[in-house]
């Protein structure tokens, strides 16, 4: 049996992804994790290589961690952010392109409001090019977080039942997850507002419920969305209260899942609209966990795509 | 077929140790090491994976029967730690680094197979100062066929074997590959012997 191998340039998405694939990045994060325990953080593995974070569109928590996981590596890390890019000041996404390019960076990290940014910069730089969100496309590194974070617990993503809960329309997030957990044999059920659910959502192969316990029932694992309600231009939702009353999750609720569930929430979570703080603080809680867990993965993948670029064959 | 054969058609040349030699080297290496380290003292045995580490529980058990004291065992990846990662292609997979303890004013026995180059050991010792400040390291191989790119040296060796830098040696471990060998092996069209 050959040992799996990257042989990717970039990583735009899970939907390109074989399972193989994916479990080599899981395999790769797992022993990642090890290096935040020791006393000097830090490897030499991408030392000497640049890594830009190009984040058109505000991020904190995705910006940080990879910047943690670039730092571990021993990358040299630059940030172009919304407020200072040149994108603001009337430049073309070719343009940017063709400047990146001239500062020969080996991989970027691409973060945009619009789905395709980060393949379009894919096709025109020679640098690898990690999608870390394009609007409500893909977000590839959130959805390995969260089967790492799975795995973990339940030692196996096939055969879990997974319930995803929310503002299913809007999330890049659900979309590279349903993707991911089809791809490792998980049975995915989403859940959420009909104003909240993309058109033919059964298409993307998963069971569609417009009801929280009924999607709650016998569950391994349960994502909540965040209920960006102040983002959408007319409401999907009458109100907050209305909100959690319908689709937030409750200790009472999350009862009807198997009695080791674990929740999960790719953050930032508003507490008492789509989650109350008894269960985000609660026993099945591993929220905290899967933002550790996010600076291995993308560590991984960091290395994943530096490594290829090698291309010895 | 062995493994390395079967994926870059070599042939292997002769059987340099047979299970009862490997089994004898080890237990000389074992001996070697108490003379210089008495087992109880602070010895810890790390194995650089993969064949590192059941060199290193063999080792373990070694002094163990010897001794009566079984040093702790720890695991070493040196990916992440290499100096060709843009050369070489694609990577081995990462398996990760697993230290029983802190190695702080212990003395730490780097066991690896095979000694070649001395790459892998330096990319170990950078390693290792990354976990902490050994009182000292010192270095067991099974066999060192010479060839060396870096001024490294080993501190006890089960065998020395003057090798080509086309020849490969292959060294098998019962635990991981179901008995005990050390083989010398030519790619096809090679066959003289070094």
């Amino acid at each position: 049996m050959s040992e799996p191998t990257w042989r990717r340039k970039d990583l735009l998405g899970i939907a390109p992804l074989s399972a193989e694939e994916i479990t080599l990045v899981l395999d790769t994060a797992e022993s990642f994790l090890e290096i935040a325990e020791r006393p000097i953080k830090k490897v030499p593995t991408l030392r000497g290589k640049s890594v830009l974070n190009l984040f058109f569109e505000a991020s904190t928590r995705t910006r940080s961690s990879f910047e943690l996981a670039e730092k571990r590596l021993s990358a040299d890390s630059l940030n172009f952010s919304s407020g200072s890019s040149a994108l603001v000041k009337g430049e073309s996404l070719i343009d940017t392109a063709r400047n990146l390019q001239a500062m020969a960076p080996d991989l970027l990290v691409v973060r945009h409001q619009h789905p395709g940014v980060p393949h379009l910069l894919a096709e025109r730089v020679e640098a690898g090019v990690i999608n870390a969100g394009d609007g409500a496309h893909e977000h590839p590194t959130q959805a390995l977080l969260d089967a790492l974070t799975i795995r973990r617990h339940k030692g196996r993503i096939a055969g879990l039942k997974v319930a995803i809960v929310g503002d299913v329309a809007h999330s890049r997030v659900v979309r590279s997850n349903v993707h991911l957990l089809a791809k490792l044999g998980a049975s995915v059920t989403v859940a959420g507002p009909r104003t909240m659910m993309p058109v033919a959502a059964d298409s993307l192969g998963v069971t569609v419920c417009y009801d929280l316990e009924e999607a709650l029932e016998g569950a391994d694992v349960v994502m909540m969305l965040r209920a960006q309600l102040e983002r959408h231009r007319r409401a999907l939702f009458p109100s907050v209260r209305d909100y959690f009353r319908l689709f937030g999750l409750s200790r009472a609720r999350l009862a009807r899942a198997q009695e080791d569930v674990i929740v999960m929430h790719p953050g930032p979570m508003n507490r008492g609209v789509e989650i109350a703080s008894e269960v985000a603080d609660g026993p099945g809680s591993v929220i905290l966990e899967q933002v550790a867990n996010g600076v291995a993965v993308r560590m991984a993948v960091l290395y994943l795509l530096a490594a290829a670029q090698g291309g010895g064959e | 077929m062995t493994k390395a054969a079967r994926s870059q058609h070599l042939r292997v040349q002769r059987t340099v140790l047979d299970a009862g030699g490997v089994a004898r080297a080890i237990d000389d290496m074992a001996e070697a090491l108490l003379e210089e380290e008495p087992a109880g003292d602070g010895l810890m045995l790390i194995g650089i994976r993969t064949r590192g580490l059941p060199l290193a529980e063999r080792l373990a058990a070694a002094i163990a029967r010897r001794s009566g004291v079984t040093p702790p065992i720890g695991a070493l990846d040196i990916t992440l730690y290499r100096d060709d990662l843009s050369t070489i292609g694609p990577q081995p997979v990462v398996r990760g680094t697993d230290l029983p303890g802190p190695i702080d004013g212990r003395v730490v026995v780097l066991c690896d197979d095979v000694l070649y180059t001395g790459r892998t050991v330096r990319a170990a010792l950078d390693e290792l100062a990354d976990y902490g400040r050994p009182r000292a390291v010192r270095l067991a191989v099974l066999v060192d066929r010479g060839h060396r790119e870096l001024p490294v040296q080993p501190d006890v060796v089960g065998l020395r074997l003057d090798t080509t830098p086309e020849q490969v040696v292959e060294v098998a471990f019962a635990d991981v590959d179901g008995s005990d060998a050390v083989r010398l092996l030519a790619r096809a069209g090679e066959e003289e012997e070094a």
